[in-house]
């Protein structure tokens, strides 16, 4: 990162790694989290979709801010989540969050509680595209669960 | 135009882009009624305004480590950004801080299920 390649330095990381790694596994912490094996390589067919939607948000929250009458109706409202992996479940939380105009405030089981600054951005969330993404892009690797007996 | 020239003015484009959108966020946390709005125009900051701004300095640095190193800047931020909204918003629910809502559509059922206080549409928040 530093733009030094030395054989010194580039030790000392490799070093680092290794102590990092034999601590972790002495306290026992390294588990399943750690390899998320349920997000494949679909994942950058997914990524392109979800930039095109926070453009296309980004532009309606701009156009309800800069609006003189402040066009906004906040609304709250629950969403189910069809992903059955709690990374599945973590991206398209954060996916929710990272498109402006909505909010996950907090999740319990496969229900979502979302806070959207239009009634408009709530409805597109509950037509549930962007749910149907998420979880095409989690499924691709479903043979690695199943690889690892927990399917 | 050269290539160079042609690059200098793409990426002023994006820089003046950027600071549109970074402005665009502060106005909005200033101009909306309450915390939970306002997270959704600090949104606006974190994601396009962000973008903008670093896609312009990487096209003036050209394809090298700097660039790389803005990608990298550009992917904790939108990884980081989302859970920090998420915790703010969260915490503030849950400490009691009533959204100011046009419309709520949870369910008697779920309200429970999340623990939620009751909050009706309309309400005024409390600051």
């Amino acid at each position: 990162m530093s733009g030094h390649f030395s054989t010194l330095l580039l030790s000392f990381g490799a070093a680092s790694v290794l102590g990092v790694v034999y601590i972790a596994l002495r306290k026992g912490i390294v588990d399943i989290e750690g390899t998320p094996y349920e997000i494949g390589f679909s994942i950058l067919i997914y990524w392109p979709w979800l930039f095109i939607e926070i453009v296309k948000a980004n532009i309606d929250v701009t156009k309800r801010i800069l609006a003189p009458s402040l066009n906004i109706s906040p609304t709250l409202f629950t969403l189910k989540s069809s992903q059955h992996s709690d990374l599945g479940k973590v991206l398209y939380a954060n996916s929710i969050t990272l498109t402006p105009g909505t909010v996950t405030v907090a999740i319990e089981g496969d229900e979502f509680l979302v806070h959207a600054l239009s009634e408009d951005a709530a409805k597109d969330l509950e037509e549930g595209t962007m749910d149907r993404k998420v979880s095409a892009a989690e499924h691709e690797r479903k043979n690695a669960k199943i690889a690892r007996g927990d399917a | 135009m050269t290539v160079a020239e042609i690059a200098n003015y793409a990426s002023w484009a994006l820089l003046l882009g950027g600071s549109f959108f970074l402005l665009v966020g502060g106005i909005g946390v200033l101009r909306l009624p309450d915390v939970y709005a306002r997270l959704h125009a600090a949104g606006v900051t974190d994601t396009l305004g962000t973008f903008l701004i670093l896609a312009g300095l990487g096209i003036q640095a050209g394809f090298s480590l700097i660039s790389f190193k803005l990608l990298l800047i550009l992917a904790f931020m939108w990884m980081t950004s989302p859970v920090a909204s998420h915790a703010l918003a969260q915490a503030s629910l849950y400490a009691g801080r009533k959204p100011q809502l046009k419309a709520n559509h949870v369910s008697k059922q779920s309200a429970a299920a999340f623990s939620l206080p009751a909050v009706e549409p309309g309400e005024k928040a409390e600051d």
